[in-house]
């Protein structure tokens, strides 16, 4: 009997080790898989744009002339961007709430920074169109332009549309947010109860305990929460595409229209009616995939580094 | 059940010359102390003379670390926790509105049950105190660095990895470099929570030459399990027991000849 019940259990060993075996090789084999149809279909455009897809800033449906450096252009800076105006705010908050809330609002508040990851992309386009746009054409850019006396600079130089790079990455850092904050939050609210004593007890104030004990103990932490925002803000596409403008042009004017590689697709797919229209925006999905994939590496090296420094 | 205040021996009352006016003594006056409304210290009336070691023995849970939290106030970090009576840092409340926390932290070192150094290099582990309070330049810092270190029994050990992060280091000169981090404050006071309970035999004798070095600077309390260690360590000895300092007296005479019948219990192991 005994020996049944072993036999058993160790064949139920062997199934469940096939099972969760396969379940694990079936991500990188999916992985493979999307990418291997995106660069197929893409391939008539890389084959006959070459390097030139990447560089040529001309997007000309008509023509047949497709360049789609605004559009690499355009989702990494509005991202980049984004996570600029996301993350002071999202330690911000992360901090006050591990930190100085008192107990009985940590829980509101911090429910209702989650609640906004909860709202749809396109109710985030809808509030930036009536309620964004308006306050950035006519607030916030004449602002930066005119008080500051900043539009002779490239970067806030042109006219103030609404419809604008700076307008999509303001949208994206208030929806990324809400996830750079909770990583930070709880990585924070981990720091072992002994770091923070062990500053207190030198004679730290708490400011000095939060800054040399706690951030820094919770530092990779938190850097993986800005990359998982960072990744989250180059793959959005609706409420940036409600936003951005989507003008296929080079501008380093935060002001001037822009589009990314998201939002091409979104809006160029239903309509792609030649082969080399339908690859390059395959081709686009190619980027995006690759730049995403590239980000998140050097993320993940980044928080090595970090780890492997704070060891 | 009511437990009479403790008896204090004559050496309470007249601390020995040396120690008189040197900086670093501690008294507490009727200490109450409680979390929420539960109370984890009864009026606990006790001397601590300056540049001495005292060991607060007794069975767990008995409010030994709570007192020794409340001489520099860490416990008031913990919400809902009140207390009352005095406990005075060279006479001065360490409560008192005119006392900075900040101030009396540098002038009281702590030393944890677990060892907890910042995830950094030796050196900045040491000069961490120093640095937040101004030291400012390179060679003054150095120099609190060695002093430290070499106090506290490390720097022969660590004289050539000061770049090196300071988990590297074996659980025993961890601790010791806690102990180094505490000193570079130069304080009257260290208080050590159990310090070696985590340590190995070797590491434990290493910590205890170290504390007879320093006793003749600073003021000395640890708490500890090991009532070996206390008689080792320890000049005079304090008996806690449910939340009441029960005797405090000299070592020796508290482990030979113990007044109260429940320090002789705990002593002897009948109980805790
Ligand atoms: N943060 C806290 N909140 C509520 N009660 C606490 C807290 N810390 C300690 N206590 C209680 O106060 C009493 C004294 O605890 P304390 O830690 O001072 O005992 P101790 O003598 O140090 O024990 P041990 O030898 O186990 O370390 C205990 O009953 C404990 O449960
Ligand atoms: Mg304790």
């Amino acid at each position: 009997m005994g020996s049944t019940s072993i036999e058993g259990a160790s064949s139920a060993d062997r199934w469940y080790r096939i099972i969760t075996t396969a379940c694990a090789l079936s991500i990188p084999l999916l992985l493979g898989f999307i990418a291997l149809q995106v660069f197929v279909g893409a391939w008539p455009a890389f084959e006959k744009f070459g390097l030139s897809f990447l560089t040529g800033s001309t997007w000309d449906v008509g023509a047949g002339e497709f360049g789609a450096a605004p559009m690499i252009y355009g989702t990494v800076v509005s991202s980049v961007l984004a996570l600029v105006l996301a993350t002071p705010l999202a330690l911000g908050v992360a901090i006050f709430l591990s930190e100085f809330a008192p107990p009985w609002l940590r829980q509101p508040v911090a429910f209702l920074v989650d609640l906004l990851a909860a709202i749809p992309s396109v109710v985030y386009g809808l509030w930036g169109i009536f309620v964004l746009l308006p306050v950035l054409r006519e607030d916030v850019m004449p602002f930066l332009a005119t008080t500051l006396g900043l539009g002779n600079t490239p970067l806030f130089s042109g006219p103030a549309y609404g419809n604008s790079m700076l307008a999509a990455s303001v949208i994206l850092a208030i929806m990324i947010l809400p996830y750079i904050s909770a990583v930070a939050r709880e990585v924070l609210m981990a720091v072992p109860r002994a770091q923070r004593e062990a500053a207190l007890a030198l004679g730290a104030t708490r400011w000095e305990m939060i800054r040399d004990a706690v951030v820094p103990y919770a530092r990779s932490g938190i850097i993986g929460g800005i990359i998982l925002g960072l990744g989250r803000a180059l793959g959005e596409t609706m409420a940036v595409t409600m936003l951005i403008g989507n003008r296929a042009e080079l501008s380093a004017s935060l002001f001037a229209p822009g589009y990314t590689l998201a939002s091409v697709i979104a809006n160029e797919f239903a309509e792609a009616s030649t082969e080399f229209h339908t690859a390059a925006l395959m081709a686009c999905g190619a980027v995006l995939l690759v730049v995403t994939l590239m980000v998140n590496m050097i993320a993940r090296w980044l928080v090595g580094r970090v780890a492997r420094e704070g060891r | 059940m009511t437990v009479p205040a403790p008896r204090l021996s004559t050496a309470d009352r007249t601390p020995s010359q040396d120690t008189v006016g040197a900086l670093g003594s501690i008294e507490a006056a009727d200490y109450s102390f409680w979390y929420g409304a539960k109370q984890a210290l009864h009026q606990v009336s006790l001397q601590i003379p300056a540049r001495s070691v005292t060991a607060f023995i007794g069975p767990s849970g008995c409010g030994k670390s709570t007192f020794l939290r409340s001489i520099n106030r860490m416990n008031a970090l913990i919400p809902d926790t009140r207390h009352e009576g005095a406990i005075r840092l060279d006479g001065e409340d360490v409560n008192g509105t005119s006392m900075d926390v900040v101030q009396l932290r540098q002038r009281i070192g702590m030393v944890f049950q677990r060892w907890n150094p910042f995830p950094r290099s030796v050196y900045d582990n040491v000069a961490y105190g120093p640095r937040i309070n101004g030291t400012g330049s390179r060679q003054e810092l150095d120099a609190a660095v060695e002093s430290s270190l070499r106090r506290a029994a490390l720097w022969d050990e660590v004289k050539d990895r000061l770049r090196d992060s300071a988990l590297g280091l074996s659980g025993g000169q961890q601790q010791r470099l806690c102990i180094a981090r505490a000193l570079a404050n130069q304080p009257e006071v260290l208080l050590l929570d159990e310090p070696c309970s985590a340590l190995d035999p070797i590491a434990t004798q290493k910590i205890e030459e170290l504390l007879y070095e320093l006793k003749s600077e600073i003021t000395i309390v640890i708490v500890t399990h090991n009532l070996q260690q206390a008689a080792r360590v320890s000049d005079r000895t304090a008996f806690f027991y449910m939340g009441r300092l029960i005797e405090v007296d000299a070592t020796q005479s508290m482990f030979t000849s113990p007044r109260e019948e429940r320090t002789e219990a705990y002593i002897t192991g009948r109980f805790g």
